[in-house]
């Protein structure tokens, strides 16, 4: 990394060093979840920022930061020029269909999955319709295939890579369904193992124990991983939960996070600051405007479930009538978006 | 924020060596800067808290490579740490740079880790009206960095958040500061005068006269006070309505002379004024004088307010303000001169031991100014 640096202190345009160092960084930003790579990965690619068409590499790198910092519109941009440019290029479709899912938009998310068919290995791109169809009704089907491809596995290194991807997909699928607790929780493990740090992983699995009032073992799972924003709020959740007496220190702390964050104007948490104000701070209505915001940039089923609580807790069901259709619309299995949505309609009748 | 500061430091001083900052501790956020700047007047005090952690990415300060941070080697990259940050903020008063001095650098903790906090100060000009911020600090590093100004003038405070797209701001201190501001362009004016010298000189030459009479091409002394105060009225009032005029022709850029030229003219105007009172030719009539070369007087004003390249929604209140400090300097000369003259015409032979020689005397000086700005000599050195 100091050896790029230097490189590209003397000589900011070149492209293979800026991509090389820019991918590093993006990892780092990845395993650590700590944002300021992604600063440093922005400004390592800024010679190229207003370039329309910079070298792929660097386009590329350009729409995957700008994904990392939930600015979707910048990062679909970026990635459609690239698949203009080349239409068979895999990651750039990949991480489209991402974006795609992200936004909610799954039908152009199984559209790019679909085309990654004819361009990359099998597992990639029946993974990736896997996940779009899991949100789709169909998620008993999505497990099946995925654990499928999970058992072809071979043992070689680049498959291994592949292993906490996999795991946590079917995790993800099992916790959905709701019909397989152990199951869910096996996959969580299994996809944990593989990488420990990994902070979606990890605040997904402490969704799902706090799901399950089991906040002890949340309390033990984030205990030393508390450094993201997202993960200290589980960590503070399930502490509340136990009546913790550090529960009010956790939440002055989350309340200076989430300040610091608005005041440089880049909130980049704003479903975990909704699920804060809700929870924590317990102000439903605060909470309703910013999961509303939220739903504005990403539609994911986490981001249907805390605008549907706070719409609940402020009794204010037309503010959550947007993820009511989206949950009708797209059949998602979901037992307790099913059940808030279920809610949301008594209470509006 | 400033107390605990110091707290932090007397402690570190205590042990130099312990660790202040390790990377895997603290919570991970987008790197920010928080700048305080206080203005009184034309004068600034700042505290600009930057993490360690970001001046260690741009200066590499971990000198012993271990990942860990001592106040030793912080206290070792002082200068580099001032060097870098100042370099990377300027603070401006229209288009004129407020020079920054460093003052102390102390430690403080925020949510993400160690911060060093760095104490400077600034002067400007003049009083601070609208400050003009240039933040470059971290974005050729870190396109998510964001400095998060707050800024207090006169009990006031406002926020700002400088990023990669906004790295330069005006901020306008408010009605209060917008009074002060104005007061200080009075007092430039007032300065200006006091201290260009040439000005009151000329004035000086036409109000000598003022308490004589030309009759039959001899002066008399007038009786009364009041005749002699007509006569001033009218010169002051002539220069004042001239010079007034093309301050604002060439403050708001509409008309615009060489300032050798301009300079050279006043000198001409000081030979002029004084000759005419050894050989009068406008004696009763000297206000025309006093307006023609007024005239080129105001021009000479305007550099004053023209050198501090202020924006043009300021150029009308401080053209007031500076108008109003030069007539008000003008004035108290003016007060001052007159009874002392009309005191003097009687009890000594006035045109043979005040006129004549006071006269010769300004034509002289006038003479070596217009030497000097002429053929760009020193005379007078």
């Amino acid at each position: 990394m100091t050896t790029l640096r230097a490189r590209l202190a003397k000589q900011p345009i070149d492209a293979t060093a800026a991509a090389a160092l820019a991918r590093l960084y993006l990892q780092r930003a990845r395993t650590e979840s700590d944002p300021r790579y992604l600063g440093y990965t922005q400004a390592v690619l800024a010679p190229w920022s207003k370039v329309a068409r910079p070298p792929i590499e660097i386009q590329l790198l350009r729409a995957t930061a700008a994904q990392s910092l939930h600015d979707f519109d910048a990062s679909l941009h970026d990635l459609d020029i690239i698949l203009q440019r080349q239409p068979q290029h895999a990651q750039a479709r990949l991480t489209r269909a991402t974006v795609h899912q992200a936004r909610g938009d799954l039908r152009a998310a199984r559209a790019d999955c679909e085309q990654l068919v004819h361009v990359t290995r099998a597992v990639i791109a029946e993974s990736c319709i896997a996940t779009v169809d899991a949100l789709n009704g169909a998620v008993a089907r999505s497990y099946a295939r995925v654990a499928t491809l999970r058992a072809q596995l071979t043992n070689q290194e680049q498959e291994r890579e592949l292993v906490p991807w996999l795991e946590g997909l079917l995790a993800e699928f099992s916790a959905r369904a709701g019909t397989n607790d152990a199951l869910a929780e096996q996959h969580f493990r299994a996809a944990l193992a593989a990488t420990p740090d990994d902070a979606y992983l990890l605040a997904a699995f402490a969704d799902f124990l706090l799901d399950h009032a089991r906040a002890n073992d949340v309390v033990a799972l984030l205990q030393n991983k508390t450094r993201a924003d997202g993960l200290l709020l589980r960590y503070a959740l399930a502490k509340q939960y136990l009546h913790a007496t550090d529960t009010p220190q956790l939440v002055k702390t989350l309340t200076l996070r989430f300040a610091e964050a608005r005041a440089r104007g880049t909130a980049l948490h704003v479903r975990e600051e909704a699920m804060f104000t809700l929870k924590l701070l317990g102000d439903p209505l605060h909470a309703l405007e910013l999961a509303q915001d939220n739903w504005q940039a990403q539609r994911e089923p986490a981001d249907a479930r805390i605008l549907l609580e706070a719409a609940l807790a402020a009794h204010q069901s037309q503010g959550a009538i947007d993820a009511v259709h989206w949950i009708e619309q797209t059949r998602i299995e979901d037992p307790i978006l099913r059940a808030l949505a279920a809610h949301m309609k008594v209470a509006t009748i | 924020m400033s107390s605990s500061g110091r707290k932090q430091f007397q402690r570190f001083v205590l042990a130099a060596c312990l660790i202040i900052f390790t990377m895997p501790t603290f919570a991970h956020k987008s790197s920010d800067s928080y700048l305080r700047i206080d203005v009184d007047q034309a004068y600034i005090t700042g505290s600009w808290d930057i993490a360690l952690r970001d001046l260690d990415f741009a200066l590499a300060l971990d000198a012993d490579g271990d990942g860990a941070l001592t106040w030793g080697e912080i206290r070792d990259a002082r200068p580099r740490i001032f060097d870098y940050a100042l370099s990377h903020l300027r603070l401006l008063t229209g288009a004129v740079s407020c020079p920054i001095k460093s003052d102390d650098l102390l430690i403080d903790q925020h949510s993400d880790g160690a911060y060093a906090v760095l104490r400077f100060n600034a002067q400007c000009s003049v009083a601070v009206d609208t400050l003009g911020i240039d933040y470059q600090l971290l974005f050729e590093l870190d396109a998510q960095h964001r400095g998060l100004l707050r800024l207090t003038a006169n009990g006031n405070s406002q926020s700002a958040v400088f990023g990669p797209d906004s790295r330069t701001q005006k901020l306008s201190l408010g009605t209060a500061t917008a009074w002060s501001g104005f007061a200080s362009y009075v007092q430039l004016g007032m300065q200006h005068i006091a201290a260009g010298f040439d000005h009151l000189l000329f004035l000086f030459a036409l109000l000598l006269p003022a308490v004589l009479r030309r009759v039959d091409n001899t002066w008399h002394s007038v009786d009364r006070l009041s005749p002699a105060l007509v006569d001033v009225a009218k010169v002051v009032t002539a220069f004042t309505l001239a010079h007034s005029l093309t301050l604002a022709l060439a403050v708001f850029g509409w008309v615009q002379l060489p300032s050798v030229l301009v300079e050279a003219a006043i000198a001409v105007s000081i030979i002029v004024a004084a000759l005419n009172n050894v050989w009068p030719i406008f004696a009763e009539k000297r206000w025309t004088l006093a307006f023609a070369f007024g005239l080129m007087h105001g021009f000479g004003f305007s550099g004053a307010l023209t050198d501090l390249g202020l924006a043009r929604e300021q150029l009308a209140s401080a053209l007031l303000g500076f108008n109003l400090g030069v007539e008000i300097a003008q004035l108290a000369f003016v007060v001052l001169v007159v009874p002392t003259v009309f005191a003097l015409r009687r009890r000594v032979p006035y045109v043979r031991t005040v006129l004549a020689p006071g006269s010769a005397l300004i034509a002289l000086l006038g003479t070596m100014w217009l030497l000097e700005r002429t053929l760009d000599i020193s005379v007078l050195r």
